[in-house]
């Protein structure tokens, strides 16, 4: 049976989009089968961010009102073939949702896929609320910063008040992804450390994203973080993660890009 | 800041009273003579109750409006309200539309005698999850517990106290229904706002000495009082 899960912040710009193409393509490269699907209608990125913007021809909201199958609204990704990218639609608003449109569309997913990876628009209207309402787990994205914290910290709430989850009684699981963080920074105290967020929003963590141009770079070339340089510091933190989704106990690291000073001494003789 | 002050500080509280509506019906004559059948089987019926007259459907103008409310005042019917009157018909000398009204179930007329309600004991809400930013937690009948913290940007609104087992860094307002006696203690003080029995302090107004520490708050007199919790 698949599982649903979103991705989700309350805050807008806090790595929603990236977390969501890294998860999905971390999954898949691990050999599940993949559907992301972006929630943002008429503010879509996903398909920037997965490279596939120049194949759209329907979406999710064609699938919703019934003017296209859902097979034919998919786009397949090019270099992974066990990932597929439902789009959201640009020139609609979240008012084209409709309640019953979206839980059909999720049980079609449900039966094509191991994972369903909903990337949900920022703020606690109706896209949001319907991204996370079919879910069974919840990844919420956080930066180091108090806005955002506290965003996240009224997302919870929403994740165990608005969802079919909820609303049946059962605990909704959610886990935390903290992005952009730079541990020199936290250090200095100009943002906040990775106690004070756990201590605020009490979930589990699933990730420390460090800040990196990587990130940057991978969304400027179409390509998910952990396929366009899988040996990166945010991939190796996202691939972590998603071994931590299935199961696996991995030791909770800040993975950095900077060279140990045996690292530097090394390459300098070498070279 | 707020500036020190030697006068108490001027309190605002909310209270919803419950009013009786009268809904005289067509002809006006004949409702009042039933109205004198009522009042001669229980007299005391309309002494001190509030009155809300409910004029909808009747289409009185001005004069005939002015002329009901002295017929009820003649009755010691005080109306204290009129709801559905003609836009114009309301002014000088006439009681004012009443807002934001909630129908309640009917009142029983005396031939029943009213059975009195026996108070409601205070009862305590336990909550076993943090409470999350944007929510509201309202339990006027007692006192809140709350095994985890207070984000900033909750609330949390008791008739008794208010009792956090971590830490407070939204809103706490304890004896909201007219209770100086109530408390709020908290593991770790950081909160926005605070308010006892209507008396209520901002973070910008408490200083940083508590901050982070445990602590509890409770009113002495006409201030708000913040003490270790030892």
């Amino acid at each position: 049976m698949a599982k649903v899960l979103v991705v989700t912040s309350g805050k807008g710009g806090v790595g929603k989009t990236t977390t969501t193409a890294a998860l999905g393509a971390a999954l898949a490269q691990a050999g599940q089968s993949v559907a992301v699907v972006d929630f943002d209608v008429g503010l879509r990125n996903l398909d920037l961010v997965m490279g596939a913007e120049r194949r759209v021809v329907y979406d999710l909201i064609n699938v919703v009102n019934g003017d296209a199958k859902l097979n034919q609204a998919l786009i397949r990704d090019k270099r992974l073939e066990n990932l597929s990218l439902l789009p959201a639609s640009q020139t609609r608003d979240k008012d084209a949702l409709t309640d019953e449109g979206v839980a059909k569309v999720m049980d079609e997913l449900r039966e094509k896929f191991d994972w369903v990876i909903c990337d949900s628009p920022a703020g606690i209207e109706r896209g949001a609320t319907l991204a996370m309402r079919h879910a069974d787990l919840a990844v919420v994205v956080t930066n180091p910063e108090v806005s955002s914290v506290r965003d996240s910290d009224r997302i919870i709430g929403l994740l165990d008040s608005k969802t079919l989850k909820a609303e049946r009684g059962e605990i909704m699981e959610k886990h935390l992804i903290l992005t952009r963080y730079d541990p020199a920074r936290a250090d200095r105290g100009d943002m906040l450390k990775v106690d004070d967020v756990l201590e605020i929003l009490s979930i589990p963590l699933l990730a420390i994203i460090p800040e990196s141009l990587e990130v940057l770079r991978a969304s400027n070339v179409g390509c998910p973080v952990t396929m366009n340089n899988p040996l990166s510091a945010p991939a190796r933190a996202y691939i972590d993660a998603v071994r931590r989704l299935k199961g696996d106990p991995v030791p909770m690291t800040v993975p950095s890009d900077k060279k140990s000073l045996l690292n530097k001494l090394f390459t300098r003789r070498a070279a | 800041m707020t500036q020190p002050n030697s006068r108490p500080p001027i309190r605002f509280r909310g209270r919803s009273f419950m009013a009786l509506v009268l809904a005289p019906s067509a002809p006006v004559h004949d409702w009042l003579e039933d109205l004198d059948a009522l009042a001669r089987r229980s007299p005391a019926f309309f002494v001190g109750r509030p009155v809300i007259l409910d004029v909808s459907g009747l289409g009185l103008d001005r004069v005939d409006l002015a002329g009901l409310v002295t017929d009820l005042k003649a009755r010691d019917v005080t109306v204290m309200g009129i709801e559905g009157a003609k836009s114009g018909s309301l002014g000088e000398g006439l009681p004012p539309a009443p807002a934001g009204g909630r129908p309640v179930d009917d009142v029983a007329t005396p031939d029943a005698p009213t059975p009195v309600e026996p108070p409601r004991a205070p009862r305590s809400l336990f909550l076993d999850q943090p409470v999350r930013s944007g929510q509201t937690i309202l339990h006027l009948d007692g006192d809140i517990t709350i095994m985890g913290s207070v984000a900033s940007g909750a609330e949390v609104i008791a008739g008794g106290s208010i009792h956090i087992y971590g830490a407070l860094r939204g809103r706490a307002i304890a004896g909201a229904s007219g209770n100086p006696d109530a408390r709020i203690t908290c593991r770790k003080f950081e909160p926005e706002l605070l308010a006892i029995d209507g008396l209520y302090r901002t973070a910008d107004d408490l200083g940083p000495e508590r901050r982070g520490q445990p602590a509890q708050v409770r009113l002495d007199g006409d201030s708000i009082k913040i003490a270790a919790l030892e």
